[in-house]
């Protein structure tokens, strides 16, 4: 397994019969196929993202989840911007709102209303 | 009747060290994927055997799905992907098993998972670019009255993250294990309820068929959705905002 080009050299320098010739030139084609399957595989930039979005269930909890977890966020910022300032009420209603807005903004994203990030706008 | 939600409770096997029947599901989910790669790559043949190719498809799967989210460079979290996605895998298939426990169905484990995923971002983000990593939170093209509300508000959908992807993944497990108990519960009160409503009791029977084969997809379909989002975030950290 050494050196595949010495082997494959060897193979060419017996020619006792028709199988090496044979399997010495399937092992070039083959070679040849997956540096080019690699190639190809190494140029490939990052696509754009795409989730499985099979069954309506799985749409469903995935879409819920995304406005769910951003108005949960806000809540959870507000709650601590509130308990580390003292300024009681107003960095939680700010915060549910701006996460109200967040959740909108995950939901749009997750359903492809929007671009979903800027690293896609820029391409 | 069972409590459809008594299967999620989490029972002390052994009190002294907090070890719960929720511990020892995640210790089997990693002594079957240890086990059963070890197993499987054990001879190691140039044509794989059935085992082998199983092994194989999994891992060109993950790497796949790596290289196509974040690029060649991603391949350097390939070790913490695959490991996610073998465990969320192999701990719902392990629950979809009759009596056996679901470790994915409690939220404080699928969070735990995500925070792993969130904290590898931002420590590999601003290791890697520094406070470049912030450009994160500041798309281009917004007008300046504007910024200070949208920054917040991307600071926000930030934080969601961890939250989305393991609220996801819990609300699946949850949801298809609870639907799956209560229509096997129906089953048994038709039954028992004697007279005309006996002859109903196959219906929710072949309803809970239907749920199992359903909830056998979800299973695999949400440790596929986990990873993919994972390779979403991470591709965040290796090209934020350029």
């Amino acid at each position: 397994m050494a050196d595949p080009q010495e082997r494959n050299g060897e193979n060419e320098r017996k020619t006792s019969g028709a199988d090496d010739a044979d399997l010495s030139a399937r092992l070039k084609s083959l070679d040849a196929r997956i540096s080019q399957a690699s190639v190809h595989r190494a140029e490939s930039e990052p696509r754009a993202r795409q989730t499985s979005n099979s069954t309506a269930l799985g749409q469903a909890f995935r879409l819920s989840a995304e406005f769910v977890a951003g108005v949960a966020a806000g809540g959870i910022l507000g709650w601590l911007v509130d308990r580390f300032l003292g300024i009681s009420p107003w960095g939680l209603i700010v915060c549910l709102i701006l996460g109200f807005c967040a959740g909108m903004l995950n939901l749009m994203r997750a359903s492809g209303v929007v671009k979903p990030s800027r690293y896609d706008e820029k391409r | 009747m069972a409590s459809p939600i008594e299967q999620f409770q989490i029972k002390p096997i052994i009190p002294v060290i907090n070890f719960t029947n929720s511990s020892l599901f995640m210790i089997g989910a990693a002594a079957v994927i240890v086990g059963g790669l070890l197993l499987a790559t054990r001879k190691r043949a140039v044509v794989p055997g059935r085992a082998q190719s199983v092994a194989e498809v999994l891992h060109d799967f993950v790497a796949n799905t790596l290289v196509d989210a974040t690029g060649r460079e991603g391949m350097k979290f390939f070790p913490l992907v695959f490991s996610l996605f073998m465990f969320v895998l192999t701990a719902n298939l392990l629950g979809m098993i009759p009596g056996f426990f679901t470790v994915t169905s409690h939220i404080i484990v699928t969070f735990a998972l995500a925070m792993l995923v969130i904290g590898t971002v931002v420590v590999y983000g601003f290791v890697k670019h520094g406070t470049h990593f912030l450009g994160l939170f500041v798309p281009s093209g917004v007008p300046g009255w504007l910024l200070p509300f949208i920054v917040v508000i991307e600071l926000i959908s930030f934080l969601s993250r961890p939250i989305s992807l393991s609220l996801r993944l819990f609300a699946n497990m949850l949801a298809g294990h609870i639907a799956l108990k209560v229509f096997a519960g129906f089953v048994v009160s038709l039954l028992a309820a004697g007279g005309a409503l006996t002859i109903l009791a196959p219906l929710p029977l072949l309803m809970a068929v239907a749920l199992m084969a359903l909830e056998f997809l979800v299973a695999a379909l949400q440790a596929y959705v986990f990873t993919v989002l994972t390779c979403i975030y991470l591709n965040d950290a290796l090209h934020p905002g350029h």
